[in-house]
């Protein structure tokens, strides 16, 4: 009994000698994290302060040029948007779907166990390999050629592992406490996942499509190996027409370039003034994620306060 | 630190030890045993709304019930109870064929709805039908994440129910028959997950009752609730047995001395002893019955 029996002078001794090693964790981890944000940071600033010269309203507005002052980022930004808005189309629905199926309905064996591994190496594949499976399978046997569908359903493969992971987790994080009581009311499994699961999951869905997204906008490899141009002086036809049905899919097989492989031209040029174009294509881009990642965080704390459970 | 085992082995002797050969004397006249007799009669008099008949469940190759043979009256309250692990919850989640949503469940025998005698555990029964005929109350509140209005519909619309004022008329008439309408009828819009945990159950319950269920069934309603709360879920329990026949688990023998009609106390899977419950709870036949309700072990 004595043994274990501490004064309270001991008490207080050891008590803040742990504290103190309490406080030294904390002091590792903020200088790991501050660290790890200032060189991002720097990377930012430095990239804004190279290509200050170059922002401004004709930087958005002009297509590449041989003159580096003249050059913009017109075609390829448009390229970006464009094949993002492809990307998110076949991504958003194939990969809920795939999820769906693989939480809510396939049965628990080792052939699902297989696919379920093998989605989430899918993850891990290198970029260009998706990029020579593209130029395989849409460009010379679907034959739909160099294109922003092309470059679109690439980059959706590519996000595809992301947005299923990130879906399955979300469905997963939906208790079982409510699936019960939707069942016992009597709904069908269908029902279940579109009245309940599903809507109560879009936070986390969505949050996962963004996060693929952003990864998808800055690929340059994948969009290099499916032959993207790096030199386009006109954009894709309009997908809005005055005349009926008002909609437009031309600007699907259009030829297209993107940012990323916009910054990879220019970088390569030998003309110095060509690097802060890239710079500050570079500071857009990043500022085009950052943005990306905002809005899923928004999105995710939106859900989170509306459903607690 | 040994002052602890020296109160522990203080405890005193459980009274009703002594009293055992005396209160069980056959054709003994005290006053509590004449009720129980007029309830047994009663036992008899009501008629099965459902009747377990020699129900047997297995998860995976583990039998958690062993040959069940229980008959619930209509429009009484059936309480079963015994300690943790002894199957209550499983055989109360068989009535509405819960255990369908877990892989390698296996059930045996029959739980024969009456009158018109399908088999609610029979391999040809459609779960789904089962669910649509036989309501569950949960252990933890679990709203939806609705509006309380919605909570309560939901079962309408998933019978097809659609229009407005027959869906409002329903809500209210379900909010009214769980004794919460007066405290949410300005809320209806509000999200169900904003109230407290006595009125979610409460919630629960409308939800359940809006579709008319034959039979509903309570796990352990109460044990996530403060004294208030379940002081007036066990009140509407007593009331609801005007329309309709409950099942509840229990995990607290007060509550089911208070609420309940009949009493079965289930032991390792099997089913013990069955009786009106002022005669299970004065003078129970079985020796593991009365061990158990009066504290010995459980």
């Amino acid at each position: 009994m004595a043994a274990t029996t501490l004064t309270l002078e001991q008490i207080r001794r050891g008590l803040s000698w742990r504290k103190q090693l309490d406080k030294v964790f904390i002091a590792i981890g903020m200088a790991l994290l501050f660290g790890c944000l200032a060189i991002l940071a720097i990377l930012f600033f430095d990239l804004v302060r190279d290509g200050s010269s170059r922002f401004g309203w004709d930087f958005f507005t002009s297509f590449p040029s041989r003159k580096a002052e003249n050059a913009g980022i017109l075609s390829a930004a448009v390229g970006t948007m464009l094949i993002m808005v492809v990307t998110a189309l076949v991504a958003l629905p194939v990969g809920v779907a795939a999820a769906i199926y693989l939480e809510e309905y396939a049965p628990k064996n080792w052939f699902t166990g297989i696919i379920e591994i093998n989605v989430t190496n899918l993850a891990g594949v290198p970029s260009i390999i998706y990029g020579l499976l593209a130029l395989g399978l849409f460009v010379y046997q679907f034959n739909f050629g160099q294109s922003v569908l092309t470059a679109g359903l690439t980059l959706a493969l590519l996000i595809l592992p992301i947005v299923i992971v990130a879906t399955r987790e979300s469905l997963r994080s939906v208790p079982r406490a409510i699936r019960e009581a939707a069942y016992g009311l009597g709904a069908t499994r269908w029902e279940v996942t579109k009245d309940h699961v599903l809507p109560y999951s879009t936070g986390g869905i969505l949050t996962g499509l963004i996060l693929g997204l952003s990864r998808a906008i800055g690929e340059t490899a994948p969009l290099i190996t499916i032959g993207a141009l790096s030199f386009i002086a006109f954009l894709p036809p309009s997908p809005v027409s005055g005349e009926f049905p008002f909609l437009n899919f031309e600007w699907l097989m259009s030829e297209f370039t993107a940012m990323p492989i916009q910054m990879f031209n220019w970088v390569s040029r030998p003309d110095q003034a060509f690097q802060s174009n890239a710079a500050a294509a570079g500071a857009i881009l990043l500022g085009m994620t950052l943005a990306m990642n905002a809005v899923a965080i928004w999105i995710r704390y939106r859900f989170r306060k509306k459903i607690s459970w | 630190m040994n002052t602890n085992v020296d109160t522990k082995t203080a405890t005193p002797p459980r009274q009703t030890a002594t009293m055992q050969g005396d209160t069980r004397a056959p054709g003994s006249d005290t006053p509590s045993l004449s009720i129980a007799m007029e309830e047994r009669k009663a036992f008899r008099a009501n008629p099965a709304k459902a009747s377990a008949d020699k129900l047997d469940f297995w998860y995976g190759s583990n039998q958690a019930l062993k040959n069940i043979n229980l008959v619930i009256p209509e429009h009484q309250v059936t309480a079963l109870i015994g300690p943790s692990g002894c199957g209550k919850s499983t055989f109360l989640r068989c009535f509405n064929r819960m255990h369908d949503l877990q892989a390698d469940t296996r059930y045996g025998g029959a739980i024969t709805l009456r009158p018109d005698n399908v088999n609610l555990v029979g391999p040809e029964t459609d779960p789904i039908e089962v669910r649509m005929r036989i309501g569950m109350v949960f252990q933890k509140p679990n709203p939806f994440p609705k509006s309380v209005f919605e909570n309560v519909a939901y079962g309408l619309r998933l019978r097809g129910i659609n229009n407005k004022a027959d869906l409002a008329e329903r809500v209210e008439k379900a909010l009214r028959g769980a004794a919460i309408w007066d405290e949410v009828k300005d809320r209806l819009n509000d999200s169900a997950l904003a109230l407290s945990g006595g009125q979610m159950q409460r919630v629960c319950i409308s939800r359940a009752l809006a579709t008319e269920p034959e039979i509903l069934l309570f796990d352990e309603p109460t044990s996530a609730l403060d004294p208030i709360a379940t002081a007036k879920i066990e009140e509407l329990i007593s009331e609801l047995r005007q329309h309709v026949t409950i099942l509840i688990v229990t995990h607290n023998m007060q509550q089911a001395a208070r609420v309940s009609d009949f009493t079965a106390f289930m032991y390792l899977g099997e089913l013990v002893e069955v009786d009106a419950t002022s005669k299970i709870f004065t003078n129970p036949s079985k020796k593991a019955t009365e061990d158990y309700i009066t504290g010995r072990y459980g």
